[in-house]
């Protein structure tokens, strides 16, 4: 996992060739969070959208709030980067499953729910702690038939998140590989354990077994586990 | 239902535990009739693997009857080619657990299953990637239930189970599941030309069947090397000119029985504990990612100064950690070749069980004792101290 104090950087409008770098760093064959450094993930994936997401109605509040954050030095987010290749489905196929959000809980343990509200809206509800729940709104702020998904959070999130999914032909008959980008801003500029405690576990060994689970699933049509099984344990 | 349950280091006991049930829709459950004790059960039993858990269920080599097939064979979701499986089938289990549509099982690299390992983040942490899961061997490769038990669960069993034509007796078939298939691909590994000579470290199950198949696969002659005098009878009987490294030096005598030259390929069938060592602390440092030196390597280092110059070494021995003073040298300047790998055993068992039908070879020659399930506890006692003249145990439910 990496840490990164990331200035926000969503209000400055990105210049041309910015954008074309983070388009050609999102689809292409490097390691995403090093080419992004030290802009937020969340700030790239809108600029390359072309702007224009429901977020920026709270964008004033989040702002100043990043700011004071910032004026503190505990603006940090938690950025995790992750890929499987998985062999006998083609983009279209995995792009088609994934898109159905409702089938995400499926291999996503660590998720209760996700409700389509509309076209780009959908309402997620994940489990914490202590049977606690997070819940927030997230908006597709890209959808690239069988290509690529983009998300973000939107204002009134219990964790501000973003994040993309991307789905890219392997070369020569080596099956489709799957990456997920995601970054967490913790409300308040909290430190990583406190995402951490939220999620369970840290959230790269769980965007890891999420990314697992699903090529499981794809490939075999189910989730091995020994969950369940007998032993002679006391 | 009875089953031979881990305790601790040289502890085993035969519990009653409640029988396995199906957990996912590729999974039968199997009524085992025979289950072998195995050189690398003991590598478990001498606690040289902390991510065994008391209460674990040990066992990969064994067979029986399907009594049980899940949901997935019902509605025709399984990979089975044409295999048609069925409750009542008599069948062999191969101890390593494969899903048969990954990369890897679609290129017949079965050991290396992508999805059969549900800790593989566990094994990824030190080896960068993990190979596939395995039957009752420790919970770096899965913690899956094994088969030395009256039941066992066995996942995607579409792909792994294998009937077994009725005109064989258990004993014939039991080792496919592991030491037949393991010997073989390990001579497969020494590249096997014609005049060869092959020199193999270990007599035990493995060294036994990597022996026969090498004369199988045209091996001009092998040269054995153990200390114990049951063995290395064996290993004659098995065609072998035989060495015991407390009697001679190993590499002056390969030396000298083949010309000066050393021998074509050099294996490794003793593995890790080729003279006791530790694995102590594996599990912790594999969570916290940090560098081990575990695995004593004496065999490993033989073998590759004693290979003659171009030649091969082929390692079915079982090593988990890091090893030390490798004679990289040696290998490097020699221009050898190194081949290994858990065993890809689902790739043998129709031409291994052909070859047995056909009376090549009768796997059953390596059985020295048969016992009751309940007397596993002291099996494991004479496998390990080679008490009795023990070289193989079958374990009968
Ligand atoms: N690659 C695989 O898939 C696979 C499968 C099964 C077993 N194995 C491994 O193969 C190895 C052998 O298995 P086995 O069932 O035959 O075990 P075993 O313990 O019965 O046999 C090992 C033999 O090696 C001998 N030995 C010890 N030190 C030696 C030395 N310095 N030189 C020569 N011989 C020496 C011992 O006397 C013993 O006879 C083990 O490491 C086991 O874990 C690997
Ligand atoms: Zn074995
Ligand atoms: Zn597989």
């Amino acid at each position: 996992m990496e840490i990164i104090s990331s200035n926000s950087d969503e209000q400055q409008p990105a210049s041309i060739g910015e954008t074309e770098r983070w388009g050609s760093l999102i689809t292409g064959g490097a390691m995403v969070l090093m080419g992004l450094r030290d802009r937020s993930l969340r700030g790239a994936l809108v600029a390359l959208a072309g702007g224009g997401l429901a977020y920026h109605g709270a964008k004033g509040e989040k702002c100043l709030q990043d700011k004071v954050a910032e004026a503190a030095n505990l603006s940090q987010s938690i950025r995790v980067e992750k890929s499987v290749t998985i062999a006998n489905k083609s983009p279209e196929e995995l792009y088609r499953f994934w898109r159905s959000f409702e089938n995400l809980p499926t291999f996503m343990k660590h998720l209760k729910s996700v409700t389509v509200i509309d076209e780009k809206r959908s309402h997620w509800v994940a489990t914490a702690p202590l049977d606690a729940s997070i819940e927030w709104d997230a908006e597709i702020i890209n959808d690239q038939e069988n290509q690529l998904i983009s998300w973000a959070s939107v204002a009134g999130a219990d964790v501000d998140n973003s994040g993309f999914v991307r789905f890219k032909s392997a070369p020569q008959g080596r099956g489709t590989e799957v990456k997920v980008v995601i970054e967490y801003n913790p409300p308040g500029g909290a430190v990583t354990a406190a995402v951490a405690k939220l999620f369970g576990e840290e959230p790269e060994q769980q965007v890891g077994d999420d990314l697992r689970y699903f090529k499981m699933l794809m490939e075999t049509g189910e989730i091995a586990t020994t969950e369940g099984q007998s032993s002679g344990r006391k | 239902m009875k089953a031979v349950c881990w305790q601790g280091t040289n502890k085993v006991t035969v519990e009653t535990v409640p029988d396995p049930k199906l957990i996912n829709p590729r999974d039968a459950i199997v009524k085992i009739t025979s289950t072998a004790i195995c050189g690398s059960d003991l590598h478990l039993y001498n606690g040289f693997n902390p991510t065994m858990k008391q209460g674990d269920i040990l066992g990969h080599e064994f067979m029986g009857e399907i009594v049980e097939l899940g949901s997935a064979f019902k509605n025709g979701n399984i990979h089975d080619k044409g295999k048609a499986l069925a409750v009542g089938d008599r069948v062999v289990v191969p101890f390593t657990i494969s899903c048969g549509g990954c990369f890897f099982c679609n290129r017949d690299l079965w050991s290396l299953c992508d999805n059969s390992n549900p800790n593989a983040w566990m094994v990824e942490k030190v080896m960068g990637h993990s190979p596939s899961g395995l039957f009752g061997y420790s919970h770096l490769t899965g913690g899956y239930a094994g088969g030395q038990a009256e039941y066992a669960r066995v996942p995607f069993a579409d792909v792994g189970l294998f009937k077994i034509p009725s005109d064989l007796t258990d004993e014939q078939v039991l080792f496919l599941t592991d030491i037949f298939p393991t010997g073989y691909m390990a001579a497969e590994n020494c590249n096997i030309q014609p005049g060869d000579t092959v020199a193999i470290w270990g007599c035990g199950p493995v060294g036994q069947f990597a022996i026969r198949s090498a004369f199988l696969l045209g091996a001009e002659r092998v040269i054995a090397i153990d200390r114990v005098p049951e063995r290395l009878q064996m290993a004659k009987e098995g065609g072998a000119e035989i060495l015991n490294f407390e009697e001679i030096e190993v590499g002056e005598a390969l030396k000298e029985m083949t010309g000066g030259r050393g021998p074509d390929s050099a294996m490794d069938a003793v593995g890790m504990e080729a003279h006791g060592m530790g694995l102590e602390g594996f599990y912790d440092k594999a969570m916290q990612a940090v560098r081990m030196e575990t695995d004593r390597p004496n065999v490993l280092r033989q073998a590759i100064v004693a290979c003659r110059k171009g030649g091969t070494v082929s390692v079915p021995g079982v090593y988990t950690g890091f090893v030390d003073k490798m004679p990289m040298g040696a290998f490097m300047n020699k221009g050898l070749t190194m081949k290994t790998g858990q065993t890809h055993v689902h790739r043998y068992l129709q031409p291994l069980t052909e070859r047995i039908q056909k009376g090549e070879i009768d796997p059953s020659f390596l059985v020295t004792h048969t016992l009751p399930i309940e007397q596993a506890p002291h099996g494991y006692e004479i496998f390990k101290h080679k008490k009795e003249s023990c070289i193989k145990i079958v374990l009968k439910p």
